[in-house]
């Protein structure tokens, strides 16, 4: 479902003397779905840096990307977005969204925006803030107000309202009581279920072993290391 | 023989105006610019309409003023001398005698024939003047047939009257083509546009003629849901009985009397004496 | 619906070819072409004097381009090249698929006429002669943004500028037009009007599944609203793609310089 080779990535810094900055050389790793893969490495490996070319969110300078047979590098920007509506999910550590837009709303987006009725959408989106633990007299506000855990579950909640044949997560069930990760857990092991392939960053070593089939180590392929 | 060339304007004016004339005859509607001359009257007296009307007269005809209706206010009065003196044409206060009259917001009663020309003196030809204030951008408008603001401006007196509200400079398309300011006539006249006589249009100040030749269509613009309605005060004249003219009303002392008579001084003048 | 899911196969609705603008010596905008697709919402960012103000000008026919080709794909004819279109085919355009909003609701509004009569023009314009059905299209936009229906008889130099805007916003898109240009839509507004504003247009996009073209320096609008971003400098594109891709991966120094440039709250 999801496959890397040979993803090489740099920053030049423009601004700083035209300062390349490489980050990652000869990336490779699939994943099938149904399958979850855990990156690994030590802070500043690359980690978010992968999930994010993965999202088609960071330009890679060279390797290839292909997620649902869709080749990701060098994509129209149409390409990716259609990409993002129908396949490819992304729980983030922040929630952005459009001030005022109340949460029920929000959660509902990705099911409307791939065509599903709005009352097939707003069930969904119910179903999972109660799961979440989201009080129902929070729903019709915007989650702009929220506390941080309060937004992270409603950013997961978004994330998993859509059956994403492929998902992307960094740190779902960092900042979440135990209760709630639990339900991340279970969340994730559903979509599992469902066949999706999933990445994701897991700091939270218990939860990446009851989740992820395996762990790529993201850290082989700091660029400079092999030589 | 005056020292005045006939009819005032010298004969290379008159030409000139003639060739406006009949490009104004040539696309209906259309304002035609000409080199409107100095006259020796203030503007907004009538310097457009007396132009074209000296460019019409010929030693023969039968030249008629009105103002308003009447054949005896100042205006009416002093115009018609004029062209008495500068061109020792015959005057008539009979709408049926005259073969050239001259106007000032109003069309006669009486039906006009094929043998008569009608000139109108116009304050403001442009009819999206008071909604464009750009020439450039009417003209545009014009040329392009880009008429939506007309019926803002029609949209605009339902919304804040209940109707439509515009009672005089009626706003008309002429021949499903140019929308045309028919001039300050009450819209009671506005039917009376689509006539049987030539009718011309001068603006002096604005520098533009333009016509609307025998038997052409002119549509009062409206909506569907609120058609044109050529009304009028609804009393029979106080002085002849009719009612089916257009009246005025003359207030006829302090305490607020009032009566109502028809503004056509010929028209209503003739049915009192066919009566008694 | 369709509109998410068959974007791959639409034919663009506009496709740029090397336009060019020059004021004399002085370029305006050199070389651009793209292609918009039906539902696409394009950025265009770039200091002042950039160029994209001239471009989007250019683009909706506002400003006569030196050279090169803006091919809409009209309703009737298919693509067609809007700078060799009569100026009245390119009114038409003007006020039944295009839509322009100006940054200054002055620009684009009749100070002097009501709320509904600057609503209800367009559709007059096109042809509305029914009082009865003009006004209630108006009273509908009116409430879809957001002002209130006892305002309508009101004049826009009584209201307030997010109003003025949102009603810019009516006027433009009762015809249901399918591209709307935007310059700086936001400009000039408070920041707690402009999050209203902005609110208002991405649902209005969303849903009429509207194309448009976004010209602004806020960055933070792009994110909202656009799609994908184009990059200008000196009047050249010097990069373009994904919205969130451009600003959060930005390769050319020029765009590097620009979000970084952006104050963090």
């Amino acid at each position: 479902m999801i496959e890397v080779e040979g993803l090489g990535k740099n920053f030049t810094l423009h601004n700083q003397g035209g300062a390349v900055i490489p980050v990652l050389e000869d990336a490779h790793f699939t994943v099938a779905p149904g399958e979850c893969v855990a990156l690994t490495g030590a802070s500043g490996a690359g980690k978010s840096t992968v999930m994010r070319i993965l999202y088609g969110n960071y330009l890679a300078q060279a390797g290839r990307v292909t997620i649902g047979g869709v080749d990701l590098t060098g994509a129209e920007p149409r390409t990716i977005l259609t990409l993002r509506r129908q396949t490819l999910g992304y729980v983030s550590q922040f929630l952005r969204v459009v001030p005022r837009v109340p949460t029920l709303q929000v959660v509902a987006e990705p099911c409307l925006a791939t065509g599903q009725s709005e009352e097939a959408a707003v069930t969904r989106a119910r179903d999972l803030l109660s799961r979440l633990n989201i009080p129902e007299t929070l729903w019709s506000l915007s989650p702009t107000t929220f506390s941080g855990g309060e937004q992270q579950r409603v950013n997961i909640a978004r994330g998993f309202a859509y059956t994403y044949p492929a998902l992307l997560l960094d740190e779902p069930t960092a900042s979440l009581d135990p209760v709630n990760r639990e339900v991340v857990l279970s969340l994730i092991e559903e979509a599992k279920a469902n066949g999706a392939a999933i990445v994701g960053i897991f700091h939270d070593v218990e939860a990446r072993a009851r989740v992820a089939d395996r762990e790529v180590d993201i850290g082989r392929f700091t660029p400079g290391r092999a030589a | 023989m005056s020292d005045y060339n006939f009819a005032y304007l010298d004969e290379q004016t008159k030409r000139m105006i003639r060739r406006a004339i009949l490009k104004g005859v040539a696309v209906p509607g259309y304002q035609v610019p000409f080199a409107s001359r100095e006259m020796p009257m203030p503007y907004g007296w009538g310097t457009g309409g007396v132009q074209v009307s000296a460019a019409c007269l010929t030693p023969e005809d039968v030249f008629k003023v009105i103002d308003q209706g009447a054949d005896d206010t100042t205006n009416a009065v002093s115009i018609r001398k004029f062209f008495e003196k500068t061109a020792q044409v015959s005057v008539t206060e009979h709408t049926k005698d005259a073969t050239v009259i001259q106007t000032r917001h109003r069309i006669p009663e009486v039906r006009l024939t094929e043998d008569q020309i009608l000139v109108y003196q116009v304050p403001i030809p442009e009819p999206l003047r008071f909604l464009e204030p750009r020439e450039t951008e009417t003209r545009k408008m014009h040329a392009l047939e880009d008429y939506g603001l007309m019926h803002v401006k029609l949209y605009e007196d339902i919304a804040r009257h209940g109707e439509i509200a515009t009672a005089y400079a009626y706003p008309v398309k002429v021949e499903d083509r140019y929308v045309m300011d028919p001039s300050p006539i009450p819209k009671f006249d506005n039917p009376k546009l689509e006539s049987a006589a030539l009718q011309l249009f001068g603006a002096g100040r604005e520098q533009r003629i333009y016509a609307v030749p025998p038997y052409t269509k002119v549509v009062s613009l409206d909506f569907d849901d609120y058609p044109f309605d050529p009304s009028k005060a609804d009393y029979p004249c106080a002085l002849c009985g009719a009612t089916e003219s257009y009246l005025d009303e003359v207030i006829v002392d302090d305490s607020g009397g009032r009566m109502f008579v028809c503004s056509d001084t010929d028209f209503c003048a003739g049915r009192q004496e066919a009566a008694a | 619906m369709t509109k998410n899911q068959n974007i791959p196969e639409r034919p663009p609705l506009l496709e740029v070819h090397d336009l060019t603008k020059n004021y004399g010596a002085r370029t305006g905008c050199a070389d651009v072409s793209f292609n918009l697709f039906p539902g696409e919402v394009m950025g265009i960012v770039g200091e002042s004097g950039s160029g994209k103000s001239t471009l989007l000008n250019c683009l909706a026919g506002q400003l006569e381009a030196d050279s090169g080709a803006v091919m809409f794909d009209t309703r009737a004819d298919g693509p067609r090249d809007t700078r060799l279109m009569s100026e009245a085919e390119r009114r038409m355009l003007g006020r039944t698929d295009w839509a322009f909003v100006h940054q200054n609701p002055r620009d684009g509004l009749r100070m002097r006429i009501s709320a509904g009569g600057n609503v209800g023009e367009r559709l007059m314009a096109v042809g509305a002669r029914h009082y009865g059905d003009i006004r209630s299209a108006a009273e509908d936009w009116l409430t879809r943004v957001e002002i209130a229906t006892d305002r309508m008889d009101d004049r826009p130099a009584a209201f307030s500028g997010g109003m003025q805007q949102r009603l810019q916003i009516a006027r433009n898109l009762v015809t249901g037009p399918r591209l709307v240009f935007m310059d700086e839509p936001t400009g000039g507004l408070d920041v707690s009007v402009q999050a209203r504003l902005l609110d208002l247009l991405r649902g209005l996009v969303r849903r009429m599944g509207l194309s448009a073209i976004i010209v602004t320096h806020d960055l933070a609008v792009v994110r909202l609203l656009a799609d994908r971003l184009m990059v200008m400098k000196d009047g050249r594109v010097v990069e373009t793609g994904l919205t969130d891709q451009v600003l959060d991966d930005p390769q050319h120094a020029y765009t590097q310089l620009l979000v970084a440039s952006v104050l963090q709250v």
